[in-house]
């Protein structure tokens, strides 16, 4: 890549820093440069999220369908897993999965639900709700 | 209380981290592409069986911490590395290190750090920051991807140094232990160590998801995933490897131009002739992984979609392949006295 073909794209990078890119000058020399981003990643991150988004969609209507708990809708808001998940709440794998079931969340005690509310950022009345605020669907 | 550590803005967090670090220790000759190169930062794997959020696992550098690691040893720098089990300890070593006048490398997760916009939130657990003062339970950080230095507070840096997942970091701090003079003599060893250990990895393991041959394996998958996951998912795959390729961090080329730089930069402590051709077959090789990385968005774009397009992908791949075996081949080669 030469210096004059760093890419400048505007991208979600615009938001946070330039970031740096290794290219060479004239005489074929590296040289550090400052690329603003490049359409090609930027379509990447994109087509990531909404895939992500489509998952979380999908979650809300299966909570709502009553096929899954709260739980799975925000998993995914999230962008975990259930191994994810049973690693920040300190919950077994097979526990998480078990209360991704609907009978079985709604007899989880409080302290429970506090686990899962604090890794998701809400609390346990918007866990229960799934009430978020700048989400779109 | 803000110790006096100078921020130098780099294109890959480990790479960033190392040099600043090595800077402050006072060795002052290490430069971000030689810190890539003698930690042999390099590399390829791809490993199936394994998903990374729901896409193929494949990584261009070599696991968290190494570069760090082997730059530090490969120039005789002795290291202080810890994890911790306990939160309160981890914060509590880092305030004794501050205190000290040491600032501090630590491993962190991305997805709860509270400067990075959402977009760039994945959990991801390798990312690598220097933690160099302290006011008021407010941490400065110098994070080697930013244009300038910035700050956190406690309570969200004690999440994100203990972030969950893959290659959790438990709470990791390193740092060079003390300062050190390195003479020119110490640098052009590590040199051709690092060159060393680089080019055997790539072309000699004989793991057939490892170096080159892991490149080849990649390209024979990518050739199989419009058949067995269908179009739209396929084209996710293939945006994943192009995040693997050009996301923050990676110098852009999945870090090839990074190491093309490190070869002319070798160059002026080894003079040999040998270093400066490879240097321009890696910046070939970095152009044709981005010219590939279009192609792929040509997919994931929805714009090109048939089986054709895939097998085009899946040949530009291998030949990056072929070619980056004849570049490790020669670096191996090289006779170095």
């Amino acid at each position: 890549m030469k210096k004059e073909e760093i890419p400048q794209d505007p991208s979600p990078l615009d938001k946070f820093t330039k970031e740096v890119c290794y290219a060479v000058d004239d005489n074929g020399k590296y040289q550090a440069g400052l690329s603003r981003g490049w359409q090609v990643k930027a379509d990447a991150l994109g087509i990531t999220w909404q895939e992500a988004q489509a998952r979380t969609a999908d979650a809300r209507q299966k909570v709502a369908n009553g096929e899954a708990s709260p739980i799975l809708f925000f998993m995914e808001l999230n962008l975990m897993d259930v191994a994810i998940v049973a690693a920040y709440t300190g919950f077994w794998q097979w526990t998480v999965k078990r209360h991704l079931k609907p009978a079985v969340f709604h007899t989880l005690a409080e302290k429970k639900l506090q686990k899962y509310a604090d890794i998701f950022d809400v609390s346990i009345n918007d866990l229960k709700t799934m009430n978020v605020d700048g989400v779109e669907f | 209380m803000e110790l006096n550590f100078k921020h130098n803005q780099a294109a890959h967090c480990e790479n960033g981290v190392t040099t600043n670090l090595l800077h402050h220790a006072g060795i002052h000759q290490i430069t971000e592409p030689l810190a890539f190169g003698i930690g042999a930062g390099i590399f390829y794997i791809h490993i199936p069986f394994m998903k990374i959020n729901g896409g193929p696992a494949i990584s261009f550098r070599t696991m968290p911490g190494r570069i760090f690691s082997r730059t530090c040893s490969a120039l005789g720098v002795p290291v202080v590395r810890k994890k911790f089990s306990s939160k309160t300890d981890a914060q509590q070593y880092l305030d004794n290190c501050l205190n000290a006048g040491q600032p501090a490398g630590c491993q962190v997760g991305v997805y709860y750090l509270t400067y990075f916009p959402k977009e760039f939130r994945f959990h991801f657990n390798a990312h690598n920051l220097v933690v160099y003062g302290k006011e008021d339970n407010i941490y400065k950080v110098s994070d080697p991807v930013m244009e300038t230095v910035t700050t956190i507070s406690a309570p969200d840096l004690e999440r994100v140094r203990f972030a969950q997942g893959a290659l959790a970091p438990k709470g990791q701090i390193y740092y060079p232990k003390s300062a050190v003079n390195i003479t020119d003599e110490q640098i052009r060893k590590a040199i051709v160590k690092g060159i060393k250990h680089a080019s055997w990895f790539m072309t000699e393991t004989p793991v057939p998801m490892l170096g080159v041959a892991g490149i080849r394996f990649t390209a024979s998958r990518i050739k199989k995933w419009r058949e067995e996951v269908g179009e739209r998912k396929g084209g996710l795959f293939l945006a994943q490897l192009v995040r693997m390729q050009e996301e923050i961090g990676t110098g852009g080329g999945g870090f090839r131009f990074v190491y093309a730089a490190f070869l002319q930069q070798a160059y002026n402590f080894i003079p040999n002739e040998k270093l400066l051709d490879v240097s321009k077959q890696f910046t070939t090789i970095g152009d044709l992984w981005r010219t590939a990385a279009v192609q792929a968005s040509g997919i994931y774009k929805g714009r090109l979609s048939s089986q054709q397009e895939f097998n085009v992908m899946s040949d530009m791949v291998m030949d990056i392949a072929a070619k980056e075996k004849d570049a490790f081949k020669s670096l191996y080669n090289i006779k170095w006295k």
